[in-house]
């Protein structure tokens, strides 16, 4: 495409009203591609599914044998998310591109039905995710009250044996998907082209698509409930996962639609990070956020990739009875243990880093100091994420595995701790002679320090064999992922939240609230997972529904503090509900006093993010040094020709240095609103 | 707590007081901070110095899973050091971040937050922290392998092929078999004869050949501190040698549907002439049974009927409708019961 001559051509820029089309409102908003679509998509590709997998596997004898078609379950579910995914319009543009025919750009909107449509503004995408991500992590909290009721009591049971099991697997299971976009979603795709000081993401559509696809997940994940449920847990171990009823279907489906999301998210923003840098934001300016998304983006797009293989493969299993999995009939066992923790232990990556990445960010706001080792933490997040894909056999020490492999791996198990260590050098150093404001975002960084301490000590403990022979599979490695994954990346998610909505929603939240809902979720969160470890050290096997009458002491504390932390969820909620839409206060432009360049554009954030693409001066995090140059230069005159700008700024990072002399704007196109 | 709200900024009275007042300066015109690391360090000093030995004596002796066995005794060992090891860095992020939290909060007179270059990086600093990370986990890795090795795999499952065994060559094998959801052991050197009730000798190198049936589980007996998973095809072995008397817990612990809760049993160490006589004793009250159970293999595979029928020893054709090895169909009279009664 030619890159000069853009205004004699289409739509250079999606949300550009052009000439040639634009009859804007000619069809009611309601009759183009919007989520109730979308659910008329999924039912009529879920019975659609059913229709055709009976007729094909009807009268096979396994699914006479048993109560339910496999084949039916997986082509309904399949379908239906076709059906969602046309349903909301991500299909629209490929397919008309592929008839030859022009699609009609997408029109910037201010109103409220944008959220429930596919869009190409990440500033929506991003609260999308925040709202689907919330959904999820309430759903699968609800699970966790559950499980806490029934182990409130040894012997006396709440529910039985199959609805325990089955309430403890769609527990893991969707947390395990809600975590693994937590972070990415609502925050790495709201806040990265501000950051890197871009107008737009590389690919908006595929932006939207794997926020649409991620509902998809949702969905598919609850249908295991009314399904039976599945007995595996989130490893969903083979031959188990062979024998399981068709609730299982759910999870190898579910867990595939939610991967497919996770490697487009995740090639969208390493796409963006790499190519849409604003003029001199180098790699040594990029925000440290940025560069935990970075790291975490490699591991989405490499990891996710072997789960969805393996979880064809035990479809296949369960429909057309191959035999990966089956020993008996030639396939192993192992096959899905390494390949499931070959993605695994990744994922377990893909949580922890945009933790980091979020705590190391708000660090230095609130210490007024500039972040200490800025190379060491960039350095240590891709360390972590090289590492990730060597350490995934310390899941099978006990599993009878060749024996040999056990030194190597509990060896890169205790050297990833190095990497992972430098985000203690990094935010004890930025601590060093600080001055410290304990504002809320504050107070959830040092609460993911204090917990994510525990929870990486107790990790180097699980990668000691001799130890591990004892803690392996109880309750101890339970509260040990849970003081890395809730009390490193939820805190942290949490303290972002607090730190970043009032430049999200334009609004601010109560801090009174706020600091109740920290002190409360710090408190309760260590009064539930620790006595967890001790639980397990006296050895309680972890997803079991009866215990010793002798840990029932522990079991209660943790019940009655999970209750507890429950609660404290709802204190957010109200905040958020109470702030945001009843008693709205409007937030400052920059109530943190950041240096961010996210906090320099206005508030809201236009539609095009920024006027002027601006030119970054120095990195965001030099606090209390006296001269120091602004982050950014918001009007400098805009890089290269008006052509290449109209692919946001796609010139690449320069040196300021390097930049041509060029008074006047040369972007002559009005902000868009 | 330093008392620089009420604006009184007297000079520091040779930097034992916390006082914040305001940057120290040496004569080049440094900022002085050294008074900060010897305050954080010496604190750090005694607490691990009272922590650590407070730990291993009075805690140390109990930590489970006690000294049943000797691996059960390697494992506690080795906790006990991880924890002795892992204080000390838990104690110096405490400490440190309490310090910061106390002395360098935001306040009005507060002294200005160091900025620049000195504060971006600090490469002596950022270096001993490699180096001693880097050190401590080198350790440790040399440390659990050692441990790993030296006791004969330290209980866990190695597999069909062990490379690290007991030094004793008089080693007793026993066979776990899981399977949905019961632990059942077989002992080979007594006729194969299979029980519900894991006995085992003490003072006996004691080699657990675990299995399954089914899906995949894990032999765990928390007291011997053995855990090895029962893979369906495998037989994966791991070693123990009691050397104290009393029983033990069997669990299941990976998870293999509904009744996982549910799937344990005891056990008991016994005298090794008293284990003698049980087995022998044992092996003739269910002569009887054993002949109609399997031949014993390292391995079995269910026959066709599943969870109806019997099994059998591995390599068998699993498609083989003739031969059922003593399993019947269901509704069928036993083949047993009619050659005990003639």
């Amino acid at each position: 495409m030619a890159t000069s001559t853009v205004d004699t051509e289409g739509p250079s820029y999606p949300g550009e009203v052009s000439e040639g089309h634009g009859v804007i409102g000619a069809r009611s908003d309601w009759l183009k591609p919007n989520v109730t679509w979308a659910i008329v998509g999924a039912v009529g590709g879920w019975f659609f599914g059913r229709y055709v997998g009976d007729l094909i596997a009807g009268n096979w004898p396994v699914s006479q044998n048993t109560t339910m078609n496999n084949v039916s379950v997986v082509f309904a579910m399949s379908f239906g998310v076709l059906g969602w995914i046309a349903g909301i319009g991500a299909l629209t543009y490929p397919i008309l591109k592929m008839l030859g025919r022009e699609p009609a750009p997408v029109q910037p909107s201010s109103s409220w039905v944008r959220y429930f449509r596919m869009t190409e503004d990440h500033k929506v995408v991003g609260l999308q995710y925040l709202i689907g991500v919330l959904v999820f992590l309430f759903t699968g909290g609800l699970l966790a009250m559950a499980i806490r009721t029934e182990l409130l009591s040894p012997t006396s049971h709440v529910f039985g044996p199959g609805t325990y099991i089955a309430i403890v697997s769609e527990h893991g299971t969707m947390m395990m998907m809600m975590a693994s976009s937590a972070v990415v979603g609502p925050l790495g795709n709201w806040l990265v082209p501000l950051m890197i000081g871009s107008r737009r993401m590389a690919f908006p559509r595929i932006e939207a698509f794997s926020f649409w696809i991620f509902m998809a997940g949702y969905l598919v994940i609850m249908t295991a409930l009314p399904l039976g449920g599945f007995p595996t847990g989130w490893t969903a171990y083979a031959p188990l996962q062979t024998q399981a009823n068709p609730g299982m279907d759910a999870y190898l489906v579910g867990f595939a639609v939610i991967g497919i999301g996770m490697i487009a998210a995740g090639f969208n923003l390493a796409a963006t990070i790499i190519n849409y840098r604003a003029p001199g934001m180098t790699w040594s300016r990029v925000p440290i956020f940025v560069w935990s998304i970075l790291a975490t983006t490699a591991l989405l797009v490499l990891a996710t990739p072997t789960l969805i293989v393996a979880g064809y493969l035990g479809v296949l299993d369960r429909t057309v009875q191959t035999a990966f999995y089956v020993t008996e009939h030639g396939g192993s066992s192992f096959l899905w243990e390494n390949l499931f923790w070959f993605f695994g232990h990744p994922e377990v990556y893909i949580m922890a880093l945009p933790g980091f990445g979020i705590v190391m960010e708000m660090m230095p706001v609130f210490t007024r100091k500039p972040l200490f080792a800025y190379r060491v933490a960039a350095a240590g997040m891709i360390g972590v994420a090289l590492l990730s894909f060597f350490v995934w056999q310390h899941h099978l020490f006990q599993s009878g595995i060749n024996p040999d492999m056990r030194p190597l791996f509990m060896l890169t198990t205790e050297l990833i701790s190095i990497p992972t260590g430098f985000l203690f050098l990094v935010t004890l150093g930025t601590l060093w002679r600080a001055k410290i404001r304990f504002e809320v975002p504050m107070l959830f960084c040092l609460g993911m320090l204090f917990n994510f301490l525990i929870g990486g000590i107790t990790g180097v403990f699980l990668s000691d064999v001799p130890v591990d022979v004892t803690v392996h599979g109880s309750f101890f490695v339970m509260a040990h992922f849970h003081y890395t994954i809730m009390g490193g990346l939820i805190f942290a998610l949490f303290g972002g939240l607090y730190y970043w909505l009032p430049k999200m929603t334009g609004k601010v939240l109560n801090q009174r609230l706020a600091k109740i809902h920290f002190w409360t979720f710090f408190v309760f969160f260590n009064c539930t997972f620790f006595p967890l470890f001790l639980v397990g050290l006296l050895g309680m096997p972890r997803r079991v529904f009866e215990y010793a009458h002798n840990l029932q002491t522990l079991n209660d504390i943790s019940s009655v503090s999970a209750f507890l932390l429950g609660a404290s969820f709802l204190i957010f909620i109200f905040n958020f509900v109470w702030s945001v839409y009843i008693d709205p206060v409007k937030a400052p432009d920059n109530p943190w006093d950041s240096r961010g360049l996210e906090w320099q554009t206005a508030t809201p954030v236009p539609w095009f993010d920024f006027e002027r693409i601006p030119v970054v001066l120095s990195d965001p995090y030099r606090y209390s040094e006296p001269g120091a140059p602004p982050v950014a230069d918001p009007g400098a005159p805009s890089l290269g020709s008006v052509g290449a700008m109209s692919y946001g700024n796609a010139v690449g990072p320069r040196d300021v240095e390097s930049l041509p002399d060029r008074p006047g704007d040369l972007d002559p196109r009005p902000p868009i609103l | 707590m330093p008392s620089e709200s009420t604006g009184q900024s007297e000079p520091s009275s040779g930097g034992t007081s916390p006082s914040v007042s305001g940057p120290e300066r040496t004569t080049d015109g440094q900022v002085d901070d050294t008074h900060h690391w010897w305050r954080i360090i010496g604190f750090w000093v005694v607490m691990s110095a009272i922590a650590d030995p407070l730990f291993y004596y009075l805690a140390g002796p109990h930590i489970p899973p006690g000294t049943m066995s000797n691996v059960a005794q390697g494992a506690q060992f080795d906790f006990n050091i991880l924890i002795v090891a892992a204080l000390p860095v838990m104690l110096a992020v405490w400490i440190y971040m309490g310090y910061a939290i106390v002395n360098w909060r935001a306040s009005r007179n507060g002294p200005e937050p160091i900025g620049g270059p000195r504060a971006r990086s600090n490469i002596p600093i950022q270096t001993t922290w490699i180096v001693f990370t880097t050190a401590l986990v080198l350790f440790l890795f040399g440390f659990g392998t050692y441990e790993l090795v030296q006791p004969g795999g330290a209980g866990g499952g190695q597999g069909p092929s062990p490379i690290w065994t007991p030094a004793s060559h008089d080693v007793l094998p026993i066979q776990v078999i899981g399977q949905q959801w019961k632990w059942t052991y077989r002992y080979p050197t007594f006729g194969g004869f299979e029980t519900t009730q894991l006995v085992v000798p003490d003072h006996t190198a004691i080699a657990f050949h675990v299995t399954s049936l089914d899906v995949v589980h894990d032999f765990w007996v928390y007291q011997l501190g053995v855990k090895a998973d029962a893979n369906p095809g495998q037989d994966d072995v791991a070693f123990a040698t009691p050397q104290q008397l009393g029983t033990f817990v069997v669990r299941c612990d990976e998870l293999c549907g509904l009744w996982h809760g549910a799937m344990y049993n005891y056990g008991s160490v016994l005298r090794s002439a008293k284990f003698e006589s049980w087995a022998e004793a044992t092996e003739k009250r269910l002569a009887e049974n054993t002949k109609f159970l399997p031949a014993f293999a390292w391995t079995y595979t269910p026959d066709a009927n599943g969870a109806d029928g019997g099994y059998y020893p591995d390599n068998v054709d699993p498609y083989s409708t003739v031969e059922t090895y003593g399993a019947t169909q269901p509704g069928e009279p036993l083949p047993s019961t009619k050659t005990t009664k003639n």
